[in-house]
């Protein structure tokens, strides 16, 4: 299915949970946020089925001021 | 002009060591200056540079992950022990600024946020009005709303009124390294100022961390002035001499300033030669 990952157009398998993208695209769980359609998923709901045509948005923390 | 006797047990390193605590929102901070993590060239640099400010806290940005990024500033805030304040830099409206710092919650656990909804990227200057708004909707989210303010003291004012934890006015724009173009305003700050007030922003040497303490602020926040100097370490060593040495000088009270001179030697008394 295709979903759109920060910005990028991406196919990913049916069944993918929001917790296997994050591991897939940050290599870690900590110090990451995630939203769904401009709405922020808690991660106690990470282990939710991701669905074609979501626009997920998987944010941390970099170097900042 | 002597110095008074030491007092037994007090040398001359102990003596300014009487201080109130550095408290935000009820938590002490073991250091007045805060480091913000941008424009370091690399994470051992930067780490170099936490190492030698001696600060308890440092800023990062939220922003989307990237997996060709190798090693994260997390890491090495996480291994210096410090506390992590999460910035909304680069937003420029309320609603984005809101949704970054629940993110930022979300991401660190942590609801501390330092809030910066800047007007356009030419001057980076906060825009007042969504400002307010996003400080009243954070607040009212149950954050310690640490907001970059203009050097207003109407804004400074109403922040506070919102219920935000401190108040972060600029001395100059970001990364400009202008120092505090306005000291009267920063003053009129702190004058009425019922939160901890902290310069944020314009720092580009010592002398200008040192001023802010001087002008009776709470601490100094500042980035670009250590991680683009040229030896980062070192000026972030500086920058924490510059702010205990300005606070020790704001605790001490100088002296007025004079339009002419006053002798310091006694003018009686004088051999006639």
């Amino acid at each position: 299915m295709e979903l759109t990952i920060n910005g990028t157009t991406r196919q990913i398998d049916e069944g993918t949970t929001i917790a296997a993208l994050v591991l897939a695209q940050a290599a870690t769980t900590e110090g990451v946020a995630v939203a769904v359609d401009g709405e922020i998923v808690h991660r106690a709901s990470w282990d939710g089925v991701l669905t074609g045509g979501q626009v997920v948005e998987l944010i941390t923390a970099m170097q900042g001021g | 002009m002597d110095d008074a006797p030491s007092t037994p047990g007090m040398d001359d390193a102990t003596v300014g060591m009487d201080d109130v605590p550095f408290t935000i929102a009820g938590i002490d901070l073991p250091s007045r200056l805060i480091l913000g993590t941008g424009g370091a060239p690399s994470l051992d640099v930067l780490d170099a540079a936490i190492r030698a400010s001696r600060t308890g806290m440092c800023t990062v940005s939220m922003r989307r992950v990237d997996p060709s990024t190798a090693g994260s500033v997390l890491d090495v805030l996480t291994a210096r022990g410090v506390r992590i304040l999460p910035n909304t830099a680069g937003c420029r409206g309320a609603r984005e600024a809101v949704l970054t710092a629940k993110l930022a919650r979300e991401a660190l656990n942590t609801d501390w946020v330092k809030l910066e909804v800047v007007a356009d990227e030419h001057t980076l200057l906060p825009d007042p009005f969504e400002l307010l708004d996003a400080a009243e909707q954070l607040v009212a989210a149950g954050f310690v709303v640490l907001p970059y303010t203009n050097d207003d003291p109407v804004l400074a004012r109403r922040l506070q009124q919102v219920g935000c934890a401190a108040v972060m006015p600029l001395g100059a724009p970001i990364g400009s390294g202008l120092g505090i173009r306005n000291p009267h305003n920063i003053e009129l700050i702190v004058a009425e100022a019922r939160v901890p007030v902290i310069v944020d922003a314009g720092i580009g040497t010592a002398s200008d961390a040192a001023l802010a303490m001087e002008l009776g602020c709470d601490g100094v926040l500042l980035a670009s002035a250590v991680t683009r100097a040229q030896q980062p370490a070192l000026m972030a060593e500086a920058m924490a001499a510059a702010v205990t040495a300005g606070r020790l000088a704001q605790r001490a009270g100088r002296i007025p300033r004079r339009e002419h001179a006053r002798a310091s030697s006694p003018t009686t008394g004088m051999a006639v030669l």
